[in-house]
């Protein structure tokens, strides 16, 4: 593979690693939204340079699924919901922004360290793929892990997924059926975790997890 | 005769670097004027204001000590230094050698704790407050820097500057994520650093969130005078570090003629103007920040010289 198509699908790669930590910065829930879209956008252009570079039009349907799904959909979807819920004042983190920022640094770097030793004989694009997928699903984790309110923590699960998405893009092979299924297995999820915030909320007058913790008298 | 012209040529540089500063200083304040439908000073404005303070007399406080008369001079030459170092027409000139991106850092560093001396030396609250922020600011501008100077140095296989503003002008370097990172947090310290807007307010006395001018608060007369001549002169540093880095267009190299060198002292004249009309507008269209939200800011510009770090190590060739 030439240097300059390499070179292409690692800054998008990075730029999507990159916008995961902007993800972890945000602490107010419809520039979070915003940033998830941009995510998801990211990845799609990701994906099709990859479906480009291996000549590949099967990766082009699964770009499509996370433009038209991720980067549009869900978020639109997201956005209403916050509205009728009512929640968009600041999100509470659990700790502040400069400990998570060096979290996901950590995390960063664990990745890069894990995968480099995983993998040396692979293909140059598979393995920076992979370590960065890998980064970006560690960083979709610690964003569920750092926030309290539902709608960002499916945020984060939806972030963890697109990492999914790097992943798969890069290994090549992966049938078109499994990644469809992926796909509507995600909206089933989304569909499923909105009915369930709209049932906590109602139950709790919140969307704050900790309301949960209490009821189940983890926490005083 | 081939040393004489060498030596010439640097010293052009460094003459070149002090005669421009007040000029990006005024052009600046002259855009900001211009962009908030004010007229504004003049262009020239800050050389008049450095005149007259020149020629005005010293008032020192009572409790001065010798270290608050010899500050000004201490931060002017150490910033004067640092700027002449950096390449601005021409790369590979006779001093280039010691243009190493640390030394720069260094020289800075100890202009700055020169100056948060001075700040405390006359115990003023304003001194002490200004001091104690900068200080603060510094202690997280630095690891930045430090991480922004580990990628390029990466990249380039060199932390000198001269070598890797001709290494950038090549095409060998590609398209590279790490760059893009390492030039966003490049501008972010270099915000923090110079005291410009959503960091501190350079154009202000009046309020208590101010830094830098609440250390220099004390001086007058011709210390003032070079103490502002410092501040533009940092400014126009990290203005054509930037340019010499990221946009290395028509750098003159080692063995130039004459005319390339007025090539590129065209075309470093035209990267300042750039340079400094966009600062202007990002300084109008951004509000100031409060101080305690100055280390999110700078822990974002050393994130990102982290993460530009970290990338390189999966990328091509390293």
């Amino acid at each position: 593979m030439d240097k300059f198509s390499f070179d292409v699908a690692h800054m998008l790669a990075g730029s999507l690693v990159l916008v995961s930590f902007v993800q972890l910065y945000q602490d107010r829930i419809y520039a979070l939204l915003n940033v998830f879209a941009l995510h998801a956008f990211v990845l799609a252009l990701s994906v099709a340079w990859q479906a480009y570079v291996h000549d590949a039009p099967h990766l082009y349907v699964t770009a499509l699924i996370a433009l038209g799904f991720k980067a549009v959909v869900i978020p639109v979807v997201l956005h209403r919901i916050v509205q009728r819920l009512g929640i968009h004042r600041e999100i509470e983190t659990v700790v502040g922004i400069g400990p998570t920022m060096l979290a996901g640094m950590g995390l960063v770097a664990l990745s890069m360290v894990v995968m480099l030793r995983a993998t040396p004989e692979a293909d140059p694009l598979a393995r920076e793929d992979l370590a960065f997928a890998l980064s970006v699903v560690l960083l979709g984790l610690l964003l569920m892990v750092t926030r309290r309110n539902a709608v960002s923590q499916v945020v984060g699960f939806m972030s963890l997924e697109n990492g999914l998405m790097l992943a798969a893009a890069g290994a090549k092979g992966m049938p078109l059926v499994v990644e469809i299924s992926v796909a509507f297995s995600i909206l089933i999820a989304f569909i499923v975790i909105g009915i369930f915030l709209f049932r906590i909320r109602e139950r709790f007058d919140t969307v704050d997890v900790r309301a949960l913790d209490r009821f189940r008298g983890e926490r005083g | 005769m081939a040393l004489i012209f060498d030596l010439a040529v640097q010293g052009v540089q460094m003459l070149l670097v002090l005669a421009l500063a007040p000029l990006l200083t005024g052009f600046v304040r002259k855009v900001k004027a211009r962009l908030t439908r004010r007229r504004g000073p003049s262009l020239i404005q800050p050389y008049r204001d450095l005149v007259r303070l020149l020629r005005k007399e010293v008032v020192l406080a009572e409790n001065a000590s010798w270290l608050f008369r010899v500050v000004p001079y201490v931060v002017f030459a150490a910033t004067w230094v640092a700027a002449a170092l950096v390449p601005t027409f021409a790369a590979g000139l006779i001093f280039s050698w010691s243009a190493d991106l640390i030394a720069i850092i260094a020289l800075l560093g100890s202009a700055r704790f020169a100056l948060a001396l001075a700040g405390l030396d006359v115990g003023t609250s304003f001194g002490g407050i200004g001091s104690s922020r900068e200080v603060m600011i510094a202690s997280l501008a630095e690891p930045a820097m430090l991480m922004i100077v580990f990628t390029l140095a990466l990249i380039a296989g060199s932390t000198q500057l001269s070598t890797i503003a001709t290494f950038m002008a090549t095409g060998d370097v590609g398209l590279r994520v790490s760059l893009g990172l390492a030039l966003i947090a490049l501008i972010m310290v270099a915000i923090a650093e110079n005291a410009r807007i959503p960091v501190d307010n350079p154009a202000t006395h009046l309020e208590l969130t101010m830094v830098h001018e609440a250390m220099v608060l004390e001086y007058s007369g011709r210390h003032l005078a070079l103490i502002e001549l410092s501040a533009s002169l940092k400014l126009l540093l990290y203005l054509s570090l930037i340019g010499c880095v990221f946009a290395p267009f028509a750098l003159a190299g080692p063995e130039a003629g004459l005319s390339a060198y007025a090539l590129g002292a065209a075309l470093y004249v035209l990267k300042l103007a750039a340079g400094g009309f966009l600062l202007a507008v990002f300084e109008t269209s951004i509000a100031k920040m409060r101080v305690f939200r100055v280390p999110e800011f700078l822990g974002a510009a050393l994130m990102l010289g982290l993460l530009g770090t970290l990338l390189l190590f999966v990328s091509r060739g390293l």
